[in-house]
């Protein structure tokens, strides 16, 4: 090893990928089972989880029968997670409101963010936009995490909250954090 | 223009009898003796398993049609000792035929599901479904990737199949062809009372 090399592995200290530090904050609140309607900016949070034995991960066909498998594992007493983007989201505002919101379960929804910041598909840009509003009108907490010095806070401390209160909540997932998907011609 | 022709293949559907729905849930609850949970869809599903006697192992969904066999696989993951059963209508399984496909990957041992199929919407006015004289929904569970899938013959067979169900070593789907009368009672809507006596019901929550 050179000295500058040295010099220059120093001075970038090794930062933990934000996929890292949702998969440890998964199992750090006993997730054990985590499903996923893919999305290209997801794949290093999936391929973590599905390369760890300890949790149960699966490919769900659409994002209600995810709503419905975790509500299922949540009155068995598994929690779980589900992976999902903006547009999967904009699928489920029925069974969130006919059923993880009034039978009270602590839904965690990660939902990587797409139509913004250098979306190139506008049907992405218009379906993003309808992700707050529905989440608001249904009372749903939700975080939009940008910085990857806050995501292991707000997702620790929130899934704690959804279990305490019995509340479904939603972590969006920036692009600002994950680098989001981009125009590839 | 489009030919109005039968598609399903002469076999086991045809042969089913037309059975009714109250009387094949009170049949599957009188097998239940080890706390076995039952999940049933919207609609007259769930009215009629109400009203075969309250267990704390049941769950009524009050809505998102089409959830009852995702909601039951998530509790057969969650307890892979306990049996679990998925009550769900034709239409309802419609809804959320992919959900055919997850459990014929995933093979839960514990899960058995039984479809109600009348080809009718019957809660909303008995308007036929998509699938009314054509697609057979047993034929789609083994397309699936699911072994043991059966058309109930009638009530004897379906209680026959609902034994070996019960000490099945992989997931069962038992379709039944029923009447089209409504629900013989209406279930309580109240959600947290449902979500909290059922979680008991597993043993998830203490008094």
């Amino acid at each position: 090893m050179t000295a500058d090399a040295g010099a220059t592995a120093q001075s970038r200290p090794q930062v933990r990928p934000w996929h890292t530090i949702v998969h440890a904050a998964l199992k750090d609140n006993d997730v054990r089972l985590v499903t996923y309607v893919p999305d290209k900016v997801l794949t290093p949070l999936i391929a973590a989880i599905e390369a760890d034995d300890t949790l149960t991960s699966f490919a769900t066909t659409r994002e209600e029968e995810a709503v419905g498998i975790l509500t299922g594992a949540w009155m068995g007493g598994m929690l779980g997670a589900m992976l999902m983007q903006t547009s999967g989201f904009a699928s489920i505002p029925t069974v969130l409101a006919s059923l993880a919101v009034p039978y009270q379960i602590p839904l965690l929804m990660f939902i990587s963010e797409r139509g913004t910041l250098g979306e190139f598909n506008l049907g992405q840009t218009l379906v993003c936009k309808t992700v707050r509003p529905v989440l608001d009108a249904l009372a749903v907490e939700h975080h939009t995490i940008t910085r990857r010095e806050e995501l292991g806070f707000v997702i620790d401390r929130s899934i704690k909250q959804a279990v305490a209160i019995q509340a479904p909540v939603a972590f969006i997932l920036s692009p600002i954090l994950t680098g989001g998907k981009v125009f590839e011609a | 223009m489009i030919e109005k022709t039968q598609t399903r293949r002469p076999g086991q559907f045809d042969n089913a009898k037309i059975v009714n729905r109250f009387d094949i849930t009170q049949r599957l609850v009188a097998k239940l003796h080890n706390d076995e949970a039952v999940v049933a869809g919207i609609g007259n599903t769930n009215f009629d398993l109400w009203a075969a006697g309250r267990r704390p192992q049941n769950f009524y969904m009050l809505g998102s049609m089409g959830l009852a066999l995702p909601i039951a696989l998530g509790v057969a993951l969650a307890q892979p000792r306990r049996r679990v059963f998925a009550l769900e209508g034709d239409g309802s399984l419609l809804m959320q035929i992919g959900a055919l496909v997850t459990i014929g990957k995933l093979k839960p041992k514990n899960l058995t599901m039984l479809v109600m199929d009348n080809g009718v919407y019957q809660i909303t006015g008995a308007q036929s479904t998509g699938a009314s004289g054509s697609a057979d929904f047993v034929a789609m569970a083994r397309a699936a990737g699911l072994e043991h899938c059966f058309w109930a013959a009638d009530e004897a067979n379906f209680e026959e199949l609902v034994d070996a169900a019960l000490s099945s070593d992989g997931p069962t789907f038992i379709a039944a062809r029923i009447d089209t009368k409504p629900a013989v009672a209406t279930t309580a809507r109240d959600p947290v009372q449902i979500r909290e006596r059922f979680m008991r019901g597993l043993g998830v929550r203490g008094d």
